[in-house]
């Protein structure tokens, strides 16, 4: 019996192992052989795909050295422009003038939705975009107000250097003020528990962080989700670009290319972005 | 043989004596260094004095000031009578088993890493505050007040303590000859012998409560408004930093942040100082 159980585990851990390692080495197989030093610099946003990319790039073949630096998008589309790093990040689409003057080759490889999010104890699911203008400057501040109970609105934002600040601002509250008495949190994560702690809350985070612990927001009827997103109808959304200038070629083409393999994907998908089709 | 040996020795205390007290030094010039494009750009003061809202290019520390005074001095407060009735029972009252073990759980929690604190406080304290009180999040100056004095009280405590110890014997017999009851001790004997210790206690909590970075970032609330009251949210020097190191290099607001370290270097010491001399000064008189 006993016998009979090893012999079952050894064959399920073969049969893992002839199901997972192809699966990782076919998306990095190109990496094999390479060396060389890959420079990306640019959107806040990326990072975390980025980095987790170079790591099982990296892993693989430790000739290869990817260094991932910040800096904002207006950063990453002028010094790929300028021929200081190979890869320039950008969490908007570079303008026609830029494209022409750097002849920059633009890889959308992820859209990026950013939602408002409250504590599924609230009443409150579903708001214009005017009240939620209201709400984050400071005007409207009871939930009495929208429906819910009679508490302050506890507003919570992000730091100056987060991006999905950048996009919640830009398009969500069409840069209108956020009031200075907001709390302010680090990441996504943060912002996710504080929100799941606080029945009074409300705050944005990426679309791919949402789960049980915080509830969506409608907003002008339209319920931030992937699908959503993807159709176009809500539209806190931005693509997440890689640009190069001109034709990319060797480490840089290959590395661009992984973000569109089934792995490449996955990373992407992990982090709570949606992976260009 | 023995003297080269010594010399040796010497010399390796002094150099390392030397580079401690350079690298304070040095951090301080570093700090000051690069916070001078913008120190030139709107003067030190002024920005001291400027809310902080990068977007319309202000870049004043003022709100983080108040915050990290506030967190400090009001943390200071819930630990200093915390520490003196944990040490006195320490140190004189409970009997020699009971206190023994009260010490030994005492240095253990000062080895408890601030994060777990953070936790505790965020799981347990801030609803209980949020309810309480019917008003805000929870996340606010009173909770990570409240927290930050506990993490500094074991810390002031055992200075206490060591201060209370070192109290000669005969103080504390001439004093229960004459009658005195343990308060009477504590008021008139121990108390006024071992000030220029607890000073040092204090000096140390403060500093704690000061610089710590994690409790005030994920219980402060982090609001960049001037607050009014404590149960609002404010953002201590620390944590700005850590907020805004995020930020890229070459902007204003990565700038910004070594104008907060100067100012926080400048505060513990101001206060390392302040309270230092008010120690010679009483020690001075007969």
């Amino acid at each position: 019996m006993k016998r009979f159980t090893l012999v079952q585990l050894l064959s399920v851990i073969s049969l893992l192992l002839a199901l997972c390692s192809p699966a990782f080495s076919d998306s990095l197989d190109p990496f094999k052989g390479e060396k060389g030093v890959l420079k990306i610099s640019g959107g806040t946003a990326h990072i975390p795909v980025m980095k987790e990319a170079a790591q099982r790039i990296m892993t693989l073949n430790p000739a290869i050295q990817i260094t991932i630096a910040g800096g904002g998008s207006g950063v990453g589309i002028k010094q790929v422009g300028e021929g200081l790093v190979d890869i320039g990040n950008s969490g908007r689409k570079a303008t026609d003038e830029e494209i022409d003057r750097y002849q920059l080759k633009l890889y959308q490889w992820a859209i990026d939705g950013v939602a408002p999010v409250v504590n599924p104890q609230n009443q409150v699911k579903a708001l214009t975009k005017n009240q939620l203008l209201d709400i984050f400057s400071g005007k409207l501040d009871n939930w009495k107000n929208l429906g819910g109970i009679d508490r302050k609105i506890n507003v919570y934002t992000r730091d100056e250097a987060s991006g999905t600040r950048e996009v919640f601002w830009d398009k969500g509250l069409k840069k209108g003020q956020i009031t200075t008495g907001a709390h302010v949190v680090a990441s996504n994560g943060a912002m996710k528990s504080a929100i799941g702690q606080d029945p009074y809350g409300i705050g944005y985070v990426s679309i791919g962080h949402i789960d049980e612990t915080v509830a969506p927001v409608a907003l002008d009827g339209i319920v931030p989700t992937t699908e959503t997103v993807v159709k176009g109808t809500y539209p806190v959304a931005r693509g997440l670009y890689s640009n190069t200038k001109g034709e990319p070629v060797g480490l840089t083409k290959k590395f661009i290319d992984f973000l569109y393999t089934a792995d490449g994907k996955k990373i992407i998908e992990k982090h709570g972005f949606i992976p260009a089709q | 043989m023995k003297k080269w040996r010594e010399l040796v020795a010497e010399r390796i205390f002094f150099l390392s004596a030397l580079a401690t007290c350079s690298i304070t030094v040095v951090i301080l010039g570093f700090m000051v260094f690069m916070a001078l494009p913008l120190m030139r750009e709107g003067g030190f003061f002024p920005l001291l004095l400027k809310p902080w809202s990068p977007f319309q290019g202000s870049f004043g520390i003022y709100p983080m000031i108040v915050g990290t005074g506030a967190i400090s001095l009001l943390s200071l407060m819930f630990a200093f009578p915390l520490s003196l009735g944990c040490s006195f029972l320490i140190a004189t009252i409970a009997p020699k088993p009971v206190s023994r073990s009260f010490r030994r759980v005492i240095e253990l929690m000062t080895g408890i890493p601030t994060v777990i604190y953070g936790f505790v406080g965020i799981f347990l304290l801030v609803p209980i505050i949020r309810e309480l009180f019917q008003q805000g999040s929870g996340l606010c100056i009173l909770t990570a007040a409240l927290v930050l004095g506990i993490m500094i009280t074991p810390t002031m405590t055992l200075f206490f303590c060591d201060s209370f110890d070192r109290i000669p014997r005969s103080y504390l017999d001439a004093a229960e000859a004459l009658g005195a009851s343990p308060t009477q001790k504590l008021l008139y004997v121990i108390l006024p012998s071992a000030k220029k210790g607890m000073l040092n206690g204090v000096i140390l909590a403060m500093g704690r409560a000061v610089g710590d970075t994690l409790i005030a970032l994920m219980l402060a609330g982090n609001a960049i408004r001037v607050p009014e009251s404590v149960l609002e949210p404010a953002r201590t020097l620390t944590a700005h930093i850590a907020l805004v190191i995020a930020a890229d290099y070459e902007s204003p607001e990565f700038r910004s942040i070594f104008t907060c370290g100067v100012v926080l270097y400048l505060f513990t010491m101001a206060i390392t100082l302040l309270v230092r001399s008010a120690g010679f000064a009483e020690g001075r008189k007969p």
